[in-house]
């Protein structure tokens, strides 16, 4: 069953010089396996082709159902810097919600 | 139990919020965030151009508007604003505070502005090396414009404890304005990292203003109410180390824990160890629960101790840039954007001129999300009923960038059709700068804490 993201986490994203952090929280506590199995530093990589020229790392914060993504080299030089619509990543969060994830059915 | 407030999270916030959050309900504190990465960059442009500036002037109004509250209901006043100039600020904020007719006690935290000591510093053998890159300060040495450390908490609580009404500080971890007071109501100890590092937590969800309290935030975000109005985030700390977040009654915006939690995963890196100057802080160690309308309770939270550095935020001269857009209107707007940027591109090509990097996005399909959002349709292109193609460069050489800003007019009489300039002229050309973090050994700069004496201000 294909799922976007979109409709089981929410998300913010910021900067830290050239490099965006993303925080993506499960909606319900269930729901954070779903991401911890299918949101994997690789797959946020492949997403963010155009934009990360760098690594992706991710951390887990299972407290918060919630993961945290740096994404190096993603700013166009940093928030002083860049020439985009968008220097310091703030939409970004938003952009990893359109991931479409092909999950398992539920049993 | 003590309430800490914030009413501004970045410089160019709301000027009404410092004045609702004493106003609308009870608080012993109000902290104000000026500074960004950003922000440093913007300052040291004033400093360089006035010996008196460098500090966010913004702040003073402020403290011309919500003085006679901050007296009446004996609230302290803790604010980043000083930026690199905490002594020139204080003047200010002095001078505003004779012309009310208030005796009010001002202390500064300064010492962290080291662009002065930076040859010092490197014949005591800091390298200054990118935290990101690794490479040593010594690459851009001559470019530099400012150097500053972030300080912790400390400094403030000592500020406090001096009897400062108003605490003006330089650079300082953010959260810290948040933490500082704690630690002087609580007593808190420089190794009592799990409470250092709850006031860290506190700090973090409040710092960045109503992102903490419903603005900004995704979760059902066309279901907050009244964010014409909205209530920016309160803390409601205990000795323990927990705290509840909240916000006054009656305003709008959303204090749950999914507001919360958004805004705590804000800007964080490995979160088992989110360093400050004062302690690390596990943002995997707490727990946050519903705690009645309005309020999230944290408890748990655990530290460790800090590192031996400090970090320290450089700024160095990278250049110029100039970025300038046109609109293209229904039908083909897509298309005609694309063809816009190509035939600027070539233009410029075709100038030769020296330019470091050029990039142009589509305002309206595209320039947000990169590819994520993938091509629009050939269909859903067709009917973009209008698409702003922006594009701008960079170079060292600031005649390149002022020859580009030459190139964006023209394309309205040379290029697709149905094209209009947005009337704004040519586009501004402004120097940049590039950030440069680093580290420092803390045993090398010591902050350093001035009141000022009440009463002997002349009214």
């Amino acid at each position: 069953m294909k799922i976007l993201l979109l409709d089981i986490a929410h998300s913010r994203s910021g900067d830290k010089g050239n490099t965006s952090n993303i925080g993506l929280i499960a909606r319900k506590p269930e729901f954070y396996g779903v991401l911890l199995k299918y949101v994997t530093p690789e797959r946020v990589k492949e997403h963010f082709a155009s934009v990360c020229h760098g690594k992706v790392e991710r951390f887990e914060l299972p407290n918060l159902s919630a993961l945290n993504f740096l994404l190096y080299d993603s700013l166009d030089g940093g928030g002083t810097l860049s020439l985009r619509a968008d220097p310091q990543g703030k939409t970004l969060g938003t952009a990893l919600l359109r991931m479409e994830i092909d999950v398992e059915d539920p049993q | 139990m003590i309430r800490i407030a914030n009413g501004q999270g970045f410089w160019g916030d709301s000027p009404d919020a410092p004045l609702d959050q004493v106003r609308r309900g009870p608080i012993d504190y109000l902290t104000l965030d000026y500074l960004a990465e950003v922000t440093m960059s913007i300052l040291q442009k004033q400093r360089s151009r006035d010996p008196e500036a460098g500090y966010a002037r913004d702040f003073v109004d402020v403290v011309d508007r919500v003085l006679p509250d901050l007296l009446a209901s004996n609230v302290s006043l803790i604010a980043n604003a000083g930026g690199l100039n905490p002594e020139a600020c204080r003047r200010a904020v002095l001078a505003v505070a004779a012309r009310n007719g208030a005796d009010v006690s001002v202390a500064t935290v300064s010492g962290d502005d080291i662009t002065q000591r930076l040859d010092e510093l490197f014949g005591r053998g800091v390298e200054f090396r990118n935290m990101d890159t690794g490479e040593p300060l010594a690459v851009v040495r001559d470019r530099v414009r400012s150097a500053s450390v972030y300080f912790g908490a400390f400094p403030i609580a000592e500020a406090l404890a001096g009897g400062a009404q108003i605490v003006i500080t330089g650079r300082c971890a953010d959260a810290a304005l948040v933490l500082g007071p704690m630690i002087h109501e609580f007593g808190w100890r420089p190794d009592e990292w799990n409470k250092l590092a709850a006031g860290i937590v506190a700090g973090h969800a409040i710092e960045c203003g109503a992102q903490g309290s419903g603005g900004n935030c995704q979760d059902d975000w066309r279901t907050i109410p009244d964010l014409e109005d909205i209530g920016y985030p309160i803390v409601e700390a205990e000795p323990d180390g927990s705290f509840v977040i909240t916000k006054h009654r009656g305003t709008g915006g959303r204090v749950t824990v999914a507001s919360v939690t958004e805004q705590l995963v804000y800007e964080i890196g490995d979160p088992r160890a989110y360093l400050t100057p004062d302690c690390a802080a596990d943002f995997t160690s707490f727990t946050l629960a519903a705690d009645g309308s309005e309020r999230v309770r944290c408890t748990g939270v655990q530290g460790s101790p800090a590192t031996p550095t400090y970090k320290v935020s450089i700024s160095y001269a990278a250049g110029y840039r100039a970025i300038g857009s046109v609109a293209y209107a229904w039908p083909d707007a897509y298309a005609k954007a694309q063809a816009g940027a190509r035939i600027l591109a070539a233009r410029l090509k075709r100038i030769g001129l020296e330019l470091d990097a050029v990039h142009s996005e589509l305002l309206g399909a595209s320039a947000c999300h990169g590819i994520a959002a993938a091509e629009p349709s050939p269909e859903l292109a067709a009917q973009l009923p209008e698409v702003v193609m922006r594009f701008g460069v960079r170079s060292k050489n600031r005649a390149a960038v002022e020859r580009f800003t030459k190139e964006i007019a023209p394309l309205v009489l040379s290029g697709p059709p149905s094209v209009t300039g947005l009337g704004a002229g040519r586009p501004k050309v402004e120097e940049v700068m590039a950030y440069w973090p680093a580290l420092i050994p803390k045993h090398l700069v010591t902050p350093v804490v001035s009141l000022s004496v009440p009463g002997l201000v002349s009214k």
